[in-house]
C-alpha cells in the first residue's frame, strides 16, 4: 500500500474528517480555554504514551538478554570459570546446573522448571515467599523466598561447587551475590556481590577482587556445625586460631561489613542453607 | 550564523548551568566519582536537553499558560524514560551504576529551566541548539569534578590505573573524601572560583555591602 493511497483512504474516511475537523478548531481556541487545555493535555499524554510504550516493548528483548548474560557471567565468575574471551552462553550450559531447593526442607525441587524460576521475583510474591521472625531476621531482608536457585559446578556425577545466593542489608543498599563453596559445604572458593549501592570505595569495595580474593579457603562452619564466616576489624592474623573464619573488614566501611556478616551468617545459618549442605554433605551427590 | 555559535559556546563558560545559573548541583554530586558513569550521564542530559526543548519548542504556541509546567514536565519525563529504557538495552554494566540517578535527570533544574527560560519563546531548532549548548555546560563541568574525583579518589582514570595504589603495592594513598558526594561541593565552588577569577563580570553584586566606618554616619569627628 502507498502513501498515496493511505492518504486517499483518510481523507475518504468520516472518523478522519471529523478528527480533522475538531483539530482545525481546537488549534484556532485561545490558549486559556478549558476546552484546548484538556485537548492539548490529552494529545500531550497520548503521544507520550505511545513514546515510552514504544520504547520498552521494543527494547525489553535485548534488556532481558543483558540481564540473563549479566548473571551467567556473575555465577561463572564466582565459580571461577570465567576467562577472557569465553562464550558466556556456552560455558554456561556446559558447566552449570541450575537446581532448585526448598530452604527449609534443604531438598531439591524437582517439579519445576530450575532456568525459569526466578528467586529475586518469588522473594516479593506473597504466594511464593515466607516472613522472617524479626529476631531472626539478621541480614534486614524481611521475606525470603521458600525456594532458592542454587548453582551447581559438576564434573561427571561428582560435585565440584556449590554456588549459593544470598542477599542482605548494607549501609544504602541490599547486596545481593553468591558464595561458591567447594563440594564439602564448607570451605569458601569465592564470593561476588552482583548487585549493590554500598559507597564507591568504601562498602563498594565489596566488588573489589583483591579483597574478595581474601575469602578463599576460608570456612564457614566450626565443630558444632554453626557458622562463624565473618568479617572483623583490621587485618586477619593467620597466625591465630580460628583466623580460617575470618576476614579482612573493609576499611572505612563498618556498617557494610556487618551487612557482609550477616548476610553470610544468615544465609549459612539454620535459616539458609544449613539443611540442604548438611544433606549434600551426607549424600555426597547432587 | 554567529547567533547560533553563541546559543551553543555561551553555556560553556560564560552562562555555565552549573556554575553561573548554579542549577542542577545534585546530579553533579552524585555521579561524579567515575569518569565512565559522568560522560553518559553527560550524553544523556545532553540528549535529554535537546530533544525535550525541541519538542516543547514546536509545539509553544499552543501550550495552555495555566498547564505549562505540567506539559514540560510530561515530555521531559517520558524522553528520560526513552533513555532509560535505551542504556538498559544497550549499556546495561553502565545504567546498573548510574541506577535512578538517569531517572533524576527529570527533576534536573537545567532542563526544566532551558525549557522554560529559552524553548518557550524560541523556534524547535535554536531550542535543540541551546539545549545541546547548556548540556554541553552541564558535562564540562561534570567531567572536570569526576576526572579529579576519580584520579585522587581512586588513583584510576576511566578504570585504567594511573597512580598504583597503596594496598596493590604502589605509593599513592587514595583520598577517601574524593570518594563521598562532598567533595563535589569543594571542586565545583573550587570552579566558580577559578571561572569568576577568569571572567570577573560573572560576580554577582553584593546584596548588601558592608559599611566602610570611616565614611558613615559619625565617622567624621
Amino acid at each position: 500500500m502507498s502513501n498515496g493511497s493511505l492518504k486517499e483512504r483518510l481523507d475518504n474516511c468520516e472518523h478522519y474528517q471529523k478528527f480533522d475537523a475538531y483539530k482545525d478548531k481546537i488549534l484556532a481556541l485561545g490558549n486559556d480555554s478549558l476546552e484546548k487545555t484538556i485537548a492539548v493535555a490529552l494529545a500531550l499524554c497520548f503521544v507520550c504514551a505511545i513514546l515510552v510504550s514504544f520504547a520498552a516493548v521494543a527494547l525489553r528483548p535485548l534488556q532481558i538478554e543483558n540481564k540473563a548474560l549479566d548473571m551467567k557471567k556473575n555465577i561463572l565468575e564466582v565459580a571461577g570459570l570465567l576467562e577472557e574471551g569465553t562464550d558466556i552462553n556456552q560455558a554456561f550450559a556446559s558447566q552449570i546446573e541450575e537446581k532448585l531447593v526448598d530452604v527449609d526442607s534443604g531438598d531439591y525441587v524437582e517439579n519445576m522448571d530450575a532456568v525459569a524460576y526466578d528467586q529475586r521475583k518469588a522473594a516479593k510474591d506473597p504466594a511464593q515467599n515466607i516472613a522472617i521472625d524479626s529476631a531472626d531476621d539478621i541480614a534486614s531482608i524481611k521475606r525470603k523466598a521458600k525456594i532458592a536457585k542454587v548453582y551447581l559446578v559438576k564434573n561427571g556425577e561428582t560435585i565440584e561447587s556449590i554456588i549459593l545466593p544470598m542477599h542482605g542489608y548494607g549501609l544504602w543498599s541490599t547486596m545481593y551475590g553468591f558464595l561458591a563453596l567447594e563440594a564439602d559445604g564448607q570451605t569458601v572458593k569465592s564470593i561476588n556481590f552482583y548487585d549493590q549501592a554500598e559507597t564507591p570505595g568504601l562498602g563498594g569495595e565489596v566488588v573489589n577482587p583483591n579483597w574478595r580474593a581474601l575469602w578463599q579457603g576460608k570456612k564457614v562452619y566450626d565443630d558444632a556445625g554453626e557458622p562463624q564466616l565473618r568479617l572483623i576489624k583490621g587485618v586477619v592474623d593467620t597466625a591465630k586460631a580460628g583466623s580460617e573464619y575470618n576476614v579482612d573488614g573493609l576499611a572505612g566501611a563498618t556498617l557494610t561489613s556487618n551487612g557482609v556478616t550477616n548476610l553470610v551468617k544468615y544465609w549459612m545459618g539454620k535459616q539458609g542453607f544449613a539443611t540442604y549442605l548438611d544433606k549434600v554433605r551426607t549424600k555426597g551427590e547432587g | 550564523m554567529s547567533d547560533t555559535k553563541k546559543v551553543l559556546t555561551d553555556p560553556l563558560v560564560n552562562n555555565n548551568p552549573i556554575t553561573l545559573q548554579v542549577l542542577g548541583i545534585c546530579s553533579a554530586l552524585a555521579v561524579t566519582s567515575q569518569m565512565s558513569t559522568s560522560l553518559i550521564m553527560a550524553v544523556a542530559l545532553t540528549a535529554v536537553t535537546a530533544c525535550s526543548s525541541a519538542a516543547i519548542s514546536s509545539i509553544r504556541n499552543h501550550i495552555p499558560g495555566s498547564i505549562r509546567i505540567i506539559v514540560q514536565m510530561t515530555i521531559i519525563a517520558s524522553l528520560v524514560i526513552v533513555v532509560d529504557q535505551v542504556l538498559k538495552a544497550f549499556a546495561y554494566e553502565i545504567s546498573k551504576q548510574l541506577s535512578v540517578f538517569v531517572g533524576l535527570i527529570i527533576t534536573n533544574c537545567i532542563v526544566m529551566g532551558r525549557a522554560e527560560a529559552y524553548a518557550m519563546k524560541n523556534p524547535p531548532m535554536a531550542s535543540f541548539i541551546d539545549g545541546i549548548g547548556n548540556g554541553a555546560g552541564y558535562s564540562l563541568i561534570l567531567i572536570i569534578v569526576a576526572f579529579f574525583r576519580e584520579l585522587f579518589g581512586s588513583g584510576k582514570l576511566l578504570g585504567i590505573e594511573v597512580f598504583p595504589l597503596v594496598k596493590d603495592g604502589g605509593w599513592y594513598d587514595p583520598n577517601g573524601m574524593m570518594l563521598l558526594p562532598p567533595s563535589a561541593f569543594f571542586l565545583i565552588g573550587f570552579i566558580i572560583w577559578v571561572f569568576r577569577q577568569w571572567k570577573p563580570e560573572q560576580n554577582e553584586k553584593a546584596d548588601f555591602k558592608i559599611m566602610d566606618i570611616s565614611h558613615g554616619e559619625g565617622g567624621h569627628h
